[in-house]
């Protein structure tokens, strides 16, 4: 393959109202490679493929594009398309009732007369030399996703792209699906198109790209080409701590003495979103799912808590079999979940504060036990002053609040339940470092007053000085269960990055 | 109305109440200007011998009692669904029919036969809320499209029941029911509405409708991850809006004592919809104040009563509504809400910065 660059960027920066979303990043792709861009959550990886789609503009950097004179202006997604650059994004961005014909010539003739014929003749070449089983009369939605994602890069590499970025692209389809997709991407990459690949699976990473480039916090980390770099490495470098870093840390967690009761067991528990796994928890342990995201750690918990149809298992609470399927039936089993989304599952935003603490404890007592006025004032009161809770007064609108303050907020929802079992997921993310350490606490003392906590958090840092146990996850798949001295930095990422797990 | 005022003054939150009630504030110094007797209020006798009120106000409240009732209903649906029932009118002359069907088929009309053919039509219109309810919250179909079903074919329904005539009723019973009951001088269907708003407040009172109802309107991932079965709560409205269907169309039955399953309630929908909206609740759901949308209501048969005693033809009625309803609606929308606050905002920051500058100085 010749070595010829196909994509420069330089210097590329980016400021959002109080962040600096990118900071100086430089990105190179290479006629006929596949290159990984990997980063955590808020790494920057979306705002970089968003400069160079036209959807946001650069506030400082060059971008040179093969075949251009000269630096490349792009202002738009239209510019970023004339120029060769086309997107394939997580969810399909074409019209699921159209043909497959239709989609992919849909707002490009030129004039007002449709050639149906030379369409379909068209897009039926294109189809069989790119191996997509699809025909071109057949409507899209019939068409599997892991097909329907085919043929919205068949579309790009008709319009001739140059480069083609591939969003997430596998994170919906299961095995076989993406074996499809990684046979189709290695073919354009042999026909010359630079393929930038982003994506959460490691193993993905590894099976078919050539290079890696790592970003953090908005920064470049380092480009890699990927025999070079171990996946403990990778790891490592999205998480911005040095091995040699790592094993000089010293560990100053102080957990509780963990009974020998049970309080929840499940064995073989599936959801309609997470595969089959076996977990327990003992009264008064803290202990975490750890992974990167779309590991399958939160599906995890929420097949717990019966938030995802539940497909199957047995669950144990207190020794006793249960039957948990919806969340009500968790709850009245003494589980609490404080789910990841806070603004999409957890907040009632236009409901006071006083509704949403209530609310939890409100369902629980049931429909025609209505909590009395006063009482309400007396819960949300104590729990505003325990969780020092920031607001106006009760009667705030709860989607007027800080995020932090909203988190309290429901993790009063939470307490005042007064669960035997809570699970935390990402409690602490997108708020200030004090409420952080505030949350911490809270969740050792809970644990010293034998309430069994799941506490999940993208930073490991913060599980390790919490929990007493670590379960790892990669793939959707338990792959580690780490306890005392075990639960380093080192090996945790060792785990995550599937390495020998000694 | 009574009933309706206090609970204003007792929630203390005036100011999703305000388009109504500067609609209803408008309204009665337009017409007190026009003719200063307008609202004055008369006793005479009636027909049947007794001493009642008369007058517009009189005709105004009692005018309104089924659009009032609907109005309270519809704002539960609207709330938890985001979306609205427009079958209210074509519910209301099947449930008025199989009322007059089963008065009609007992031999003498006691209070008994009345009670039973309430409970009949009341069982009819929540078996047909449920229908309605069903699609909404199982099979998940926008509550416009899905109500629009029984919007088609609920008259062709009342029309079957009983066999497509218009039969009348009668009965000195059915006859207090749609005017006064002897001895007492308040219209009848006006105390009905009363009972209605005591029966709305007492399930508040002592269910948890309003709340959880308002979660699932508000955040239903949220409401659903909080134990809360949105489906059910869904359905209970649209069950809650069947109640409130059965009574508007018993109310509409007496007061004519026929049923006409072709004009029964015509239209009544569309002013429904339009009561919760001047009350000032989102018609796509959440938050929710029912005492605006009945209200509402009142605005809406004030301005009817007012533009017919302006000796406005039938015909023209509905154009001049449109025009106020334009306006209200206007009003009260968010983007004339915001530009009102940031103006009151400017003003209140002018004279501050006056009396700053004066400070300085």
């Amino acid at each position: 393959m010749p070595n010829e660059t196909v994509l420069t960027m330089r210097g590329i920066s980016k400021q959002f109202p109080g962040v600096k979303a990118l900071n100086n990043v430089d990105f190179t792709l290479r006629k006929g490679e596949i290159h990984a861009l990997m980063g955590e959550n808020g790494a920057g990886k979306s705002t970089l493929i968003k400069v160079l789609t036209g959807v946001y503009g650069k506030d400082a950097g060059v971008i040179w594009i093969d075949g251009s004179e000269g630096e490349a202006h792009i202002h738009s997604p239209q510019d970023a398309q004339n120029i060769g650059i086309a997107t394939v994004y997580q969810e399909i961005t074409l019209c699921p009732n159209l043909t497959v014909a239709e989609n992919m010539y849909i707002g490009r003739g030129n004039g007002l007369l449709v050639k149906q014929k030379d369409y379909e003749k068209k897009a039926g070449e294109l189809l069989a030399n790119l191996n997509i089983p699809a025909r071109p009369k057949q409507q899209l939605a019939s068409c599997s996703l892991a097909v329907q994602q085919m043929v919205a890069i068949a579309r790009a590499v008709d319009m001739n792209c140059k480069v083609l970025i591939l969003d997430e692209p596998t994170s919906s389809l299961d095995d076989k699906e993406v074996q499809m997709l990684f046979t189709l991407m290695r073919d354009l990459k042999s026909r010359g198109v630079g393929i930038i690949f982003v994506t959460h699976f490691l193993e993905q990473v590894y099976e078919v790209s050539d290079r890696i480039t790592v970003l953090r916090n908005g920064e470049l980390v380092g480009e890699y080409v990927v025999e070079d770099l171990p996946q403990v490495q990778l790891v490592a470098k999205m998480m911005g701590k040095d091995l040699d870093e790592l094993n000089s840390m010293s560990e100053f967690s102080q957990k509780a003495a963990v009974s020998d009761e049970v309080t929840y067991k499940a064995e073989h528990l599936s959801s309609e979103a997470s595969k089959p796994f076996d977990f327990q928890i003992h009264k008064g342990e803290v202990n975490g799912f750890t992974g990167l995201l779309g590991s399958g750690r939160s599906e995890s918990v929420r097949a717990i808590f019966g938030a995802d149809r539940v497909t199957g298992g047995k669950v144990k609470v207190n020794g006793k079999d249960v039957h948990i399927t919806k969340p009500y039936e968790a709850m009245k089993n003494g589980i609490g979940y404080l789910p990841e989304d806070r603004k999409r599952d957890g907040i009632i935003a236009d409901l006071s504060v006083r509704e949403n603490i209530i609310l939890a404890l409100q369902v629980m007592k049931g429909f025609f036990k209505p909590l009395s006025r006063a009482d309400m004032e007396k819960f949300a009161d104590e729990y505003i002053k325990a969780l020092s809770i920031k607001t106006a007064s009760k009667d705030t609108p709860v989607g007027s609040l800080s995020g932090g303050n909203q988190q309290k907020v429901i993790l009063a929802r939470w307490l005042l339940t007064h669960p035997d079992y809570l699970i935390l997921d990402e409690p602490t993310r997108g708020i200030d470092v004090g409420t952080k350490l505030e949350i911490q606490k809270l969740v050792l003392k809970l644990a010293e007053e034998n309430v069994s906590v799941t506490f999940i958090s993208s930073e490991i840092e913060e599980m390790l000085r919490t929990c007493s146990r670590l379960i790892v996850m990669r793939d959707r798949n338990i792959v580690g269960e780490l306890t005392g001295d075990q639960l380093t930095q080192k090996q945790v990422m060792k785990t995550i990055a599937g390495g020998e797990a000694s | 109305m009574i009933v309706t005022k206090k609970t204003l003054k007792k929630k203390g939150n005036l100011s999703q109440l305000m388009i109504p009630l500067i609609a209803f504030g408008l309204l009665i110094i337009f017409n007190l200007i026009r003719d200063p007797g307008f609202f004055s209020i008369e006793t005479k006798l009636n027909n049947a011998g007794n001493t009642v009120l008369a007058g517009n106000l009189i005709s105004i409240i009692n005018g309104a009692s089924e659009l009032a009732i609907l109005a309270m209903g519809m704002t539960l649906v609207t709330a938890a669904c985001g979306g609205q029932d427009i079958s209210v009118g074509a519910a209301a002359a099947i449930a008025g029919s199989v009322f007059v069907k089963v008065i009609r088929g007992a031999s003498m009309v006691t209070g008994g036969t009345v009670i039973l053919a309430f409970l009949a039509c009341c069982v009819v219109a929540m078996l047909f809320g449920s229908f309605n309810g069903m699609l909404v919250s199982v099979f998940r179909i926008q509550p416009m499209i899905a109500t629009l079903i029984l919007y088609t074919c609920g008259r062709s329904i009342a029309y079957w029941i009983n066999g497509g005539a218009t039969p009348t009723i009668d009965g000195s019973i059915t006859g207090a029911i749609g005017s006064f009951i002897p001895g007492v001088p308040i219209p009848t269907p006006v105390i009905i509405v009363v009972v209605m708003i005591i029966l709305f407040s007492l399930a508040f009172r002592f269910t948890t409708l309003g709340l959880y109802t308002q979660t699932v309107g508000i955040n239903q991932n949220a409401a659903r991850l909080n134990g809360i079965n949105t489906t059910l709560i869904k359905l209970l409205s649209f069950v809650i809006l069947g109640i409130c269907v059965s009574v508007a169309g018993c109310i509409g039955v007496c007061r004519l004592q026929l049923i006409n399953h072709e004009t029964l309630l015509i239209d009544i929908e569309m002013d429904t919809i339009l009561a919760v909206a001047i009350g000032g609740n989102s018609l796509g759901g959440g938050k929710f104040k029912i005492s605006g949308s009945i209200l509402g209501a009142y605005v809406i048969q004030m301005l009817t009563t007012t533009l017919y005693a302006m000796k406005v033809s039938s015909t023209d009625v509905k154009a001049y509504k449109a025009i106020v309803i334009i306006l209200l609606v206007v009003i009260g929308s968010p983007v004339v809400k915001r530009w009102f606050t940031k103006v009151m905002a400017n003003i209140r920051g002018a004279s501050i910065r006056r009396l700053g500058v004066k400070e300085g100085n």
